[in-house]
């Protein structure tokens, strides 16, 4: 269980821009009247999207716009570990390390993130760019080892891969999202071995046929 | 192997186009409302008969599972909810269904809902996804533009389909927990019984049910119950996607016949363990909360439910990871505690403290640092967590240690007598 608390400098205050505030005003709108508290987690994310991380005058919006108590945001914010509670990169890279992935050679990318962004996660770039993290299994395990940066997966890495990534954007570029090896997908290397024949049987199957 | 025409996920890689369109010219989408016509017992009757089995992880009957709520609507309003909160590690599988086929979940959700008498659902999908929830969404947008779902729509059942997701919680993959967390709390297991059936979202019947369970239902209601069962061993029937990770030569994700032998599977479609079968050290046959299979049983063993609880583990989600020789066991496993420890939501003790208690001794055996009376606590600790938790993350937890401890005790051992052998070298000099 991880132990998170509040960043020790706070901005001022928070408000949403007239954007987020019309999406955060759609995503009550899912929830029948009454149980708008389910909105919570969608409303942290989009003020993360919008600042980077989470902050308590955010918190505070969040549980004033929802009718919550302080507290219960509060909890959200601090179970859920996709929320940064502390200033991070402008792009986070976050690696896989759980055991799939670690068989995949996830030090590879560690070590990478080490060289090039910081040797202690958590921790921002000299030039802003980045900070990254250590996270669990991040759900792409027959593309291991991944990396999750932004909205999107980064794939198949090693090493090389790795540092090829991370120069794209340091060059202020994206680099295609998923397979970093050629893959299309979820399909074995080399190209998919089934979903390739639809055609009939060529005999019947009750074995009538003349 | 299952014929490519006997597949019911025909554009899990993504090669073909995911939209509506797409989806119709795969066959779904068509005529649902003749499924519909059939009524709700009758749809309740065919997932029972297909023997149809969870795909989340605990293989309950899905039909007997529906077959829980209510059979009228009183004041309280019905709710499927769909997990698609996919965390096990090992598992991602879910995640090809929303971005590739999103419309096979879409379709059945509304037939899912129909059969329990819900007119709301929401799937709950992991945070990490984003781009699967703005497919998913995407696809929910189409089936609405075409009034296949939504008020009035052509299939005759009012029917919302609401897209929520997470932000980073394991625990909330379990199904109380995940209510918890949609209802805007933090994700902490609830007890049970009151069940969901009868006290689920917002105090209401609900169901909630995996992606692949419903994903499969469209399929099952155009092609019937016998066609279903006829894959796989009796009480193991049908389809099931596998995802192949770890020290094979190519990872992969594949919908298979059940009850295939898993040494077929690995070597057919995973271009076989990397360095030859022989090179196999041990698999995960679940996902990482399933005990550890040693070579000697992945020899043989069959890939369903019945034949994986008889060897002591579990068909879980069907995400193999397999292990070669080089492997450094303690090591794999002691990741996998540090996963347990990081992922408990603190509700109840043995867990919280448990977990972190697991994970510190198997990092010190990791280095030989420990005693052998250390082995027997461990497996003592495993079996004060199991069974002393609110929820089944408590077994989830212990399993894998006790499936190691179980197989790769000998290794242990000699991890401990090589350190100890060392330190008693350097005292000599």
């Amino acid at each position: 269980m991880s132990s998170r608390r509040l960043y020790h400098e706070q901005p001022s205050g928070f408000a949403f821009t007239p954007d987020n505030k019309v999406r955060a005003e759609r995503e009550i709108t899912k929830y029948p009247p009454g149980r708008q508290a389910s909105a919570v987690i969608a409303l942290l994310w989009f003020g993360q999207e919008q600042e980077g991380w989470v902050t308590k005058p955010m918190i505070e919006v969040v549980a004033h716009m929802l009718g919550m108590a302080y507290i219960r945001v509060l909890e959200v914010a601090t179970f859920y570990t996709m929320f940064h509670l502390h200033p991070v990169g402008k792009h986070v890279v976050q690696v896989c390390t759980t055991t799939p992935c670690w068989l995949a050679g996830s030090d590879d990318v560690v070590a990478m993130c080490k060289k090039h962004i910081s040797p202690l996660q958590n921790t921002i770039s000299s030039d802003g760019i980045f900070s990254w993290q250590e996270v669990e299994c991040l759900g792409a395990c027959v593309n291991a080892p991944a990396a999750q940066i932004g909205n999107d997966f980064y794939e198949d890495l090693d090493g090389p891969r790795t540092e090829a990534v991370l120069a794209t954007f340091r060059r202020g570029e994206t680099p295609k999202p998923g397979s970093q090896a050629g893959r299309h997908s979820s399909e074995p290397a080399g190209g998919p071995l089934t979903l390739v024949d639809f055609s009939e049987p060529s005999q019947n199957p009750a074995g009538d046929t003349t | 192997m299952l014929a490519d025409r006997d597949r019911i996920f025909t554009n899990l890689y993504g090669l073909s186009d995911w939209t509506l369109e797409g989806a119709r010219a795969r066959g779904q989408w068509d005529c649902t409302n003749a499924i519909l016509e059939k009524g709700p017992e009758a749809i309740v009757d065919v997932m029972k008969k297909s023997g149809l089995r969870g795909r989340g992880g605990a293989g309950f009957p899905t039909g007997l599972k529906w077959s829980f709520m209510p059979k009228e609507v009183k004041e309280r309003p019905h709710y499927l909810v769909v997990n698609a909160d996919e965390s096990e590690p090992g598992t991602c599988k879910d995640r090809d269904i929303m971005r590739h086929d999103p419309h096979l979940l879409v379709e059945g959700c509304l037939i899912a809902s129909f059969a329990m008498r819900a007119h709301a659902c929401y799937i709950y999908v992991r945070g990490e996804f984003i781009r699967e929830r703005e497919r998913l969404q995407a696809a929910i947008d189409q089936a609405y533009e075409a009034r296949l779902i939504g008020k009035n729509n052509v299939n005759g059942w009012d029917f919302d389909c609401y897209v929520h997701h997470g932000a980073g919680a394991y625990i909330c993959g379990e199904e109380t927990a995940l209510l918890e967390s949609l209802e805007g709390k933090k994700g902490q297991p609830r007890l049970k019984p009151p069940f969901p059936a009868n006290m689920g979202l917002y105090g209401c019947p609900t169901t909630v049910n995996n992606v692949e369970s419903i994903a499969v239902v469209p399929t099952i209601m155009r092609r019937g119950p016998d066609w279903f069962s006829s894959f796989g061993r009796p009480n193991n029937t049908g389809t099931k996607v596998f995802c192949i990770s770890g020290h094979v030569n190519k990872p992969c994700n594949v919908e298979e016949e059940m009850s295939i032998p898993l040494r077929e599977l690995i070597e057919r479609h995973a271009g076989g363990v990397r360095g030859g079968w022989d090179n196999l050290m041990a698999v995960i046959p679940g996902g990482s909360s399933m005990p550890v299979l040693s070579k000697e049983i992945a020899d043989t063993i069959l890939m369903d439910f019945d034949s994986l609880v008889a060897v002591k583990s579990g068909l879980g989600t069907a995400a193999i990871v397999v292990m070669d020789k080089s492997t450094d066991i303690i090591k794999a496993f002691a990741r996998l505690a540090y996963f347990y420890r990081h992922e408990s939501c603190g509700q109840c003790t043995p867990c919280r403290e448990g977990t972190g208690w697991m994970w510190r001794v198997l990092t010190r055996m990791q280095k030989g640092d420990a005693q052998t009376a250390d082995i027997d606590l461990l497996q003592e600790v495993t079996k004060q967590i199991e069974g002393h938790t609110i929820c089944a993350f408590g077994e989830g937890a212990s399993w894998p240690v006790q499936g190691f401890l179980r197989h790769f005790r000998p290794e242990i051992e000699r991890r401990i007598a090589a350190r100890k052998n060392t330190a008693l070298a350097q005292a000599a000099e």
